[in-house]
């Protein structure tokens, strides 16, 4: 005979004013299998676990139930308080008799019933539970940071920095993301370069850290703690230990290309440097333009090549790596222009985008810092940003907020001002969202002292005519309609996930929101987490926010990574998904249905099996099962049947 | 090919050179425009108000009339027709009980519409069922080095969910059919601003200032000529051109062609004179300056 204690718990007047507490004791004690029933006011509280501790000793107890409020709550509590009591701490189960029970229940009579018939079927349940062991596994210690924007960065220099290896995959030939696009940075108007290049140094400097430029991440697989990073590195015909960014080759080349990194507005050649602090510091062939490898087609930059850098004869590689985390850090792309109807469908060349236009102010820019439009050069002497665009537009383009606009075109506005002193800047708003530090400020300052005005409203359409751009909208606070010739109009255009990182995303069953950012464990508690275990999150490519936000979230998903990384073991929950191999036919429906990847099908013996570490004990495969093979252990067929049979006894 | 047309109330009064000029060039290129036995008005602005059932009679009253006649596509080239036969159809099509309620109203009817019909405009008739590559084909008198702005109006393109053109806000239907004929497509920035449609009646001022600021700023753009699908639009554009002129000094016209007129001048080479009374600004200098006038026939 099994010896079951029941601890029942007041929580004050939470539970007992509606739960008749001596008349649930007094039916429980004679349930069967039930040794001790008792009550106390406060549970949780110190004297409350020590009764459990106490009692388990005395009564030789071997099972117990706490009838009391949610799992989620205090069942980690409760179970340490028996493991101190010397048992199996998966031999405690909660009853919740308080959210599911008195505080949906208004009628005490009624609420008194249903709490005996809670505790009574967790007794079941209890009475056929196993003992079980956290499941334990080694880790890796090493991380894998998908992504060399800012969050990245900040990202793999904490994990570096505390002792642990990291890889660092970017897409593009440098690492340093959006950042190294900007010129200066809000509210403080510190050089965007200045402060990131620093910290790229550090990266390439930093002996744990490896860098796989020009690389995309193909697949990861494995488990937590132990995952496998595949990675397609991209032919590097440039070796960069002995390229000495001379710049010869990239003088021979005959191709020119638009350069990504000023955003189309200037050209580069098929042999290039993205730009002058580009790390790693070393020139990429861009082999989509540049005109043949054969030194029959061209070949001119090998030849004037000094340190002998360039090598034809090398080709893409896939490198694996072993990780125990995966930071994603994949970043945003701008809404293309190209979406915009209303705006032109981007076919007017001075209708421009908030990143164009940092080019265009930025001292290493095509214009050298001068403000000079892209059509023929010209100062722009009037000019107007319209905040949202592609924004808080559910009907047309995306519902979401893209957060940093109010404060990156107040920035552009005012540094526009800086260098041409008699224009006009209009901008169009909807809201000013200026919520951080300093910031609210730095827009009033651009109102009242930079004298940039401000206009409530949206823009309807725009249209050249001649060498002017016509801006048609509406005065929101007067109802008037707005009629304004610009010379150039620059878009704060809505930051979303780049179709790469979405791809990139989906292969690794990351979930997303609607827009394609990715998805938190926890919108408040959890985060930089992801649902998958292992996977953390960090920038932008969880959502619009700026530099400061990006570092701090890069950090934080950093120091998750360490808190894993730093123990030797992995403990995971153990009441997860289980196999009777004995009913297993193989079919693989669990595999189908489980989310987690952690059902696989063991091709020699033809069943079934569940890798424990991934398992988070949904349940689904359970459900999915056709023989019944799949069971939840310490949730089995046998005791969710007991549980009902004694909640439906006596109805 | 045969295929049924709805002409609506202008084309049989103040355009008839529209209608007569699509159902000589659809002769051209093979296909019969067959007019609907009996037909009555589209609903024109009325049938726009979608919470009202009562007021999408007229157009859904056509549309049964087509499954009527046995048939089940209905062609239109008048741009309010399109639209408002269009929407209706949808506006049925899309839930069971609207079908359901506005057929009880056709009780005096013999027939029950049951959504099979679906409305095209002459220009998808055009791009879609013969292409527009064929017609190039066609095309005996090219009408090379006359710039054309296409005026495009509301009716084609708004509510975007209706719109012939799924670029609704810079929709190329029409210039394409000029380069197909020929002509040299300009774009300007007014091709899809409203010519202040019924308010001609009520507010003639408002209607002026519209076909000011469209015709100057396809005149700035380079155009020697418009083109468009709405008899009202022509209406407002070409008939309203001397009052403007008495508002606005400046103000210099510009001819108005519905697309149909120049692709019958462009697959035939022929130009009935019977159309020139329904023109106000004088369409024939500018066909003979650019010297594709072809033949004048009565």
């Amino acid at each position: 005979m099994k010896r079951v204690g029941v601890f029942v718990c007041h929580c004050g007047v939470n539970i007992a004013e509606t739960v008749n507490i001596e008349e649930v004791i007094k039916s429980i004690k004679e349930y069967p299998g039930v040794n001790m029933a008792q009550d106390y006011v406060f549970m949780c509280s110190d004297p409350g676990q020590n009764l459990i501790t106490k009692s388990i000793r005395e009564n030789k107890l071997d099972k117990v139930i706490v009838a009391c409020c949610s799992p989620t709550l205090h069942e980690s509590t409760f179970r340490q308080a028996a493991k101190e009591g010397g048992i199996n701490p998966y031999q405690l189960e909660i009853a919740n008799i308080r959210e599911q029970c008195s505080w949906v229940h208004p009628d005490r009579k009624e609420a008194t019933r249903k709490a005996i018939k809670i505790i009574k079927s967790m007794v079941e349940k209890v009475i056929l539970n196993e003992s079980l062991e956290p499941v334990k596994v080694p880790v890796t210690k090493k991380a894998c940071v998908i992504g060399g924007g800012v969050a990245g960065i900040q990202a793999a220099l904490d994990l570096a920095d505390a002792g642990h290896k990291v890889v660092l995959v970017e897409k593009t030939p440098s690492i340093g993301g959006h950042m190294a696009q900007l010129s200066e940075t809000f509210p403080t108007l510190d050089c965007s370069q200045c402060i990131l290049t620093p910290k790229m140094v550090s990266v390439s400097k930093h002996p744990n850290i490896k860098i796989f430029n020009n690389s995309e991440v193909v697949d990861i697989d494995g488990i937590v703690g132990n995952f496998r990073v595949k990675i397609r590195k991209k032919a590097a015909y440039v070796d960069p230990d002995l390229c000495t960014i001379c710049g010869d080759c990239s003088d021979v080349c005959p191709v020119w290309v638009p350069s990504e990194y000023d955003r189309g507005l200037a050209f580069r050649k098929a042999i290039y440097i993205p730009f002058a602090q580009s790390i790693p510091a070393t020139f990429t062939l861009d082999i989509d333009n540049c005109l043949g490898l054969s030194p029959i087609a061209c070949g001119k930059c090998r030849e004037v090549c000094e340190p002998k850098a360039i090598n034809y004869d090398v080709y893409d590689t896939i490198i694996e790596e072993e990780v125990g985390a995966v930071i994603v850090a994949t970043g945003f792309d701008l809404y293309p222009v190209e979406e915009m109807a209303e705006y032109g469908y981007g076919k007017y060349p001075d209708v421009i985008d908030g990143l164009m236009f940092e080019r265009i102010l930025s001292a290493t820019g095509p214009t050298g810092g001068e403000v000079r439009r892209p059509s023929d050069g010209k100062v722009p002497e009037n000019i107007v940003f319209i905040q949202c665009s592609g924004s808080r537009d559910p009907e047309r383009h995306n519902s979401h907020c893209s957060k940093i606009c109010c404060m990156y075109t107040a920035k552009h506005a005012k540094l526009y001002k800086h260098k041409v002193h008699h224009g006009n800047a209009v901008i169009f708003y909807i809201d000013i969202r200026s919520g951080g530090k300093g910031y609210e400020e730095f827009i009033q300052d651009t109102i009242e002292k930079e004298r940039v005005t401000y206009i409530r409203g949206k823009v309807a359409k725009l249209f050249q005519e001649g060498d002017r751009i016509t801006v048609w909208g509406v005065d929101t606070l007067t109802g008037q309609k707005v009629e304004i010739q610009a010379d150039m109009v620059v878009l704060a255009m809505a930051m979303v996930p780049g179709p790469d990182s979405r791809e990139l995303i989906k292969k690794l069953k990351l979930s997303t929101n609607h827009i394609g950012f990715l998805s938190e464990a926890h919108p408040k508690l959890r985060p930089v987490e992801t649902m998958k275990a292992g996977f953390f999150l960090c920038g932008t490519g969880q959502g619009p926010k700026d530099i400061p936000e990006s570092v701090a979230q890069g950090s934080a998903a950093a120091s998750k990574a360490l808190a894993m990384l730093s123990s030797e073991y992995l403990h995971h929950d153990p009441d997860i998904a289980m196999v009777i191999e004995d009913y297993c036919c193989g079919c693989g429906i669990c595999v189908s249905v489980c989310p987690y990847s952690a059902r696989v099908i063991d091709t020699a013996e033809k069943i079934a099996r569940v890798e424990e570490v991934l398992c988070e004990g949904c349940g689904s495969c359970i459900s999915a099962c056709p023989t019944g093979a799949s069971q939840q252990k310490n949730l089995t067929d046998s005791q969710i049947f007991n549980m009902v049979d004694s909640i439906l006894k006596g109805v | 090919m045969k295929i049924k047309y709805y002409p609506g109330c202008a084309q049989k009064n103040s355009a008839v050179n529209f209608e007569e000029s699509s159902i000589l060039a659809m002769q051209e290129l093979g296909v019969e425009l067959e007019e609907l036995e009996r037909w009555n008005c589209c609903g024109t602005v009325y049938s726009m108000t979608q919470d009202n059932l009562m007021l999408q009679m007229g157009a859904f009253r056509n549309l049964l009339r087509v499954e009527e006649e046995g048939e089940n596509k209905l062609v239109t080239m008048c741009s309010m027709c399109y639209n408002t036969l269009k929407r209706a159809n949808s506006f049925v099509k899309s839930s069971e009980k609207n079908m359901k309620k506005i057929n009880d109203f056709m009780y005096k009817e013999n027939h029950q519409y049951r959504g099979t019909v679906e409305v095209l405009h002459l220009l998808e008739l055009l791009d879609k069922e013969i292409g527009y590559p064929k017609i190039k084909s066609r095309v005996k008198n090219p009408l090379n080095g006359m710039k054309v702005g296409s005026y495009y109006g509301c009716m084609l393109v708004r509510p975007k969910e209706y719109s012939l053109d799924s670029r609704f806000e810079d929709p190329d239907i029409l210039e394409r059919l000029l380069d197909t004929i020929g002509c040299k497509p300009v774009d300007f920035p007014y091709k899809l601003e409203c010519c202040g449609a019924y308010q001609v009646v009520s507010s003639p001022d408002m209607v002026q200032n519209r076909t000011y600021k469209i015709l100057m700023s396809a005149r700035r753009a380079g155009c020697e000529a418009l083109i468009t699908s709405c008899p009202l639009c022509a209406y407002n554009l070409d008939q309203m051109q001397e009052k403007t002129q008495e508002t606005f000094t400046d103000f210099e016209g510009l001819p108005v062609f519905y697309f149909t007129e120049l692709l019958y001048l462009a697959l035939k080479s022929q130009w009935l004179k019977n159309w020139n009374k329904y023109h106000n600004f004088d369409i024939l200098p500018i066909l003979r300056e650019k010297k594709i006038l072809g033949e004048l026939v009565l």
